[in-house]
């Protein structure tokens, strides 16, 4: 059961990669070089329903809360969010939109994932040097929500604050940046966005 | 054809849901490492080991494998498993909708048209920049222990701090480089 709900979910967020224009290293280059922010406001937009949607389903008693999956907050994930963001803008894929890219048939894209494997397997080989270092200490007390969210044995960064209302609102403040934010913010006009 | 930004934003919103609802939340990094580990596994066998004392019941001589009781040992001995299926589906998906609307027989398939603009027309660049670029990736998110799907999307749809922190390091690298290397529009 759980398999076929793998192939189902993953072949639905596949194709919505696609759909999105997130298979485009055109279109993520854009979006960094904040020319073409067509998949900054899918991505602000896409964060904001899945977050209200989520919560709001979560209130009503319709999902289990223990679906939920928070990782853990350290420096490292700055540091490696940045190293992340730097390979991002050099290629123009991420390690999902790249698989689905290439599956699309880019040959840059298949290219970019051996070098994926290639890193992936070099972090496999230096683990040690930050296994139990400052680098992978627990931040903000590790596995932690902005908000307690009800049925969650999480930290919260803010104690007092309901976690599903805050998650709620997050969820709307997202909406409401994709629809704010312009289509480019440096330059002349938008080229490459599809019509509305 | 590629979606508006609504309703491409609207398809992916609902991927994440629906993946939290039913399952748990969508993340790819972590299978670029079981997939190494399965190809170590086929050219050595000793590389991951059944093992009763693990809390998994596996263990690797790489220590990142053989970590929080050898999780990914066991993934690797046994990838038929939810996160592995799901990235291989994510693959199928991508195809299909490729296929649906003809990118397999664009002509250019491997260089961008900002590439073209600012790098020019020698394919060997643009390939070493996309193994670099996949190298740099998948070292940093292994490192931050998630990527964009699993830490920026995940992350901050269900309010988690890491996911803010991720963003902020990938957003502050990853603006200032496209700016740096791509100063011209295609």
């Amino acid at each position: 059961m759980e398999i076929l709900l793998a192939l189902l979910l993953g072949a639905a967020f596949g194709a919505a990669l696609d759909r999105a224009g997130a298979t485009s290293p055109d279109l993520i280059i854009g979006m960094l070089t904040l020319r073409v922010l067509h998949l900054a406001k899918a991505i602000l937009l896409a964060i904001g329903v899945a977050s209200v949607l989520m919560f709001a389903a979560q209130m009503a008693g319709l999902i289990e809360v223990g679906h939920m999956s928070v990782k853990a907050a350290y420096i490292g994930v700055f540091f490696g969010g940045a190293l992340l963001g730097l390979g991002w803008a050099i290629s123009g894929f991420c390690p999902g939109t790249g698989l689905a890219s290439a599956a699309t048939g880019r040959t840059d894209a298949a290219v970019f994932a051996v070098g994926g494997l290639a890193g992936a397997a070099a972090y496999m080989l230096t683990f040690p040097l930050f296994d139990g270092t400052w680098v992978l200490a627990d931040l903000a007390g590790g596995k932690s929500t902005v908000g307690a969210v009800p049925g969650l044995d999480n930290p919260a960064l803010l104690e007092g604050l309901r976690g599903d209302l805050v998650g709620i609102a997050l969820g709307a403040v997202f909406v409401a940046a994709a629809f704010a934010l312009p289509d480019r913010l440096t330059g002349g006009h938008a080229k490459m966005v599809p019509a509305r | 054809m590629t979606l508006s930004w609504k309703y491409g934003g609207l398809a992916l919103g609902l991927a994440f849901f629906f993946a939290v609802a039913l399952v748990k939340p969508i993340g790819v990094s972590t299978q670029f490492v079981i997939f190494d580990g399965i190809l170590w596994n086929a050219v050595d066998s000793t590389a991951v080991v059944a093992d009763e004392t693990a809390k998994s019941g596996y263990s690797s001589p790489n220590a990142y494998l053989d970590a929080n009781g050898g999780k990914y040992a066991s993934a690797v001995a046994d990838p038929l498993n939810y996160g592995f299926f799901f990235v291989i589906a994510i693959m199928v998906g991508a195809a299909i909708s490729g296929w649906l609307r003809g990118s397999f027989r664009e002509a250019n398939r491997f260089m961008p048209r900002v590439w073209l603009a600012n790098w020019g027309e020698t394919p060997v660049l643009r390939f070493l920049a996309a193994f670099g670029g996949g190298f740099l990736v998948l070292y940093g998110a292994r490192l931050a222990g998630g990527c964009t799907s699993g830490h920026m999307m995940s992350g901050m749809m269900q309010t988690a701090v890491s996911g803010y922190i991720f963003a902020a390091g990938a957003f502050a690298a990853a603006i200032p480089t496209a700016m740096f290397l791509y100063p011209k529009e295609a």
